[in-house]
Order: C-alpha cells, then sequence, then structure tokens
C-alpha cells in the first residue's frame, strides 16, 4: 500500500462492469521532502473510501487485495484507495 | 491503472486460442498532464473506443480479468473506460511531500 493526493476525477460513462458505480480518481505518490516525483508516478486507483481531490489516501496497488477490497474475485482492478489518511509520524 | 490515447488498431490473423475476437487498439500511455510515457504498445479492448480517444487502462493479470469470456488469456494490457471527463489539478496545487515529525492531513 503506498500513501498518496487524489489530484483529480474522471468521468467515463462508458466503462467495465466492474467500475460501475464508484468513482475513478487520479492519484499523485507522496515522496520525501527534498526529492523530486517523477512524471510516470501519478496512476488511477478506484475509490472505495468516499475519498475526494485533495485528501491524503492509503492505495492498494496490487490485484489481488483490491479484488478483496471490492468484494469481487474477478474485478480488473488494480489499485484501488482503501483509506484517507489523518496523519503520519515519521521517526527518519 | 493509467491512461491511454488510441493511436489506431493492430489486426492479427493467428492468435492464441482464446483471444480470438478481441480488438486490439495500438495506444500511447499518458501520465495525468497527458504527456506520453514510453512507446506504443498493443491493449485489447472491451468498451469499444475508437481512434483518438482517452481511455483508461489496466495492466498486469488483471487485464486478462477485464475480458468478456475467457478470463485465462495471455493480456497484459486492456482498455476499461472511455475517459468523457477530466478534471486534474496542476502540479503543486498539492504539497505531495512527507516530512519528518507529524505529518497532519485533515
Amino acid at each position: 500500500m503506498i500513501l498518496g493526493k487524489v489530484v483529480g476525477t474522471i468521468v467515463a460513462t462508458i466503462s467495465h462492469p466492474h467500475f460501475k458505480n464508484r468513482r475513478l480518481l487520479v492519484v499523485q505518490p507522496l515522496v520525501m521532502e527534498g526529492e523530486a516525483s517523477a512524471p510516470e508516478d501519478d496512476f488511477i486507483a478506484l475509490d472505495n473510501s468516499q475519498a475526494g481531490v485533495g485528501d491524503t489516501v492509503l492505495v492498494n496497488r496490487e490485484g489481488n487485495g483490491a479484488r478483496q477490497a471490492l468484494k469481487n474475485p474477478d474485478a480488473c482492478v488494480i489499485s484501488v484507495i482503501v483509506g484517507i489518511v489523518d496523519s503520519v509520524y515519521l521517526e527518519y | 491503472m493509467l491512461f491511454g490515447r488510441v493511436k489506431g488498431n493492430a489486426v492479427c490473423t493467428i492468435k492464441y486460442p482464446g483471444t480470438q475476437g478481441l480488438k486490439l487498439l495500438v495506444v500511447q500511455p499518458l501520465n495525468k498532464n497527458m504527456q506520453p510515457i514510453g512507446g506504443l504498445q498493443v491493449a485489447a479492448d472491451v468498451v469499444q473506443a475508437g481512434v483518438g480517444d482517452l481511455c483508461v487502462m489496466v495492466r498486469s493479470r488483471e487485464a486478462a480479468l477485464a475480458m468478456p469470456d475467457e478470463k485465462f488469456v495471455p493480456v497484459d494490457l486492456a482498455l476499461v473506460g472511455i475517459v468523457d471527463e477530466l478534471e486534474v489539478k496542476p502540479d503543486g496545487a498539492y504539497d505531495v511531500s512527507l516530512r519528518r515529525g507529524k505529518n497532519q492531513f485533515t
């Protein structure tokens, strides 16, 4: 799972049935301060936690976990937003 | 899951069993700012996208799961959605850096 910031929304009227009734959001992964994020870092995730633009989210980026989160053993989904992050404490 | 722009179609007369009838499209993977990532790739289409459409794509095993009938097929990129509307905040609109100590987000 990774931490990311929701930076965009996607409207897709025609989409796979497994995506129906859930929103597709654009997520930018968080990086350590001073490190630059690569242009290919951002990705699309299916929302399972009522997240919105500007929220910091916990994203599952693995198919089996995604299928479990969506309760669909055949879902063609890799990235699912499974939590909204309140705070992160870093020791080092 | 990532964005892709449909650039054209690919035709294969001889295909692996189970992939007959699948539409193959040539796509350019894109990032959120619509800049190309890498070279052209071939994706299997399940949403009847056309040339010029901006699409949502899914990679790896999940691409094969997106296929309508046979789920155990050699497919590693699938078009699963056609983007009608896209709203992305510009780079720098949100702080995406983590600092040492406490990072409060809400």
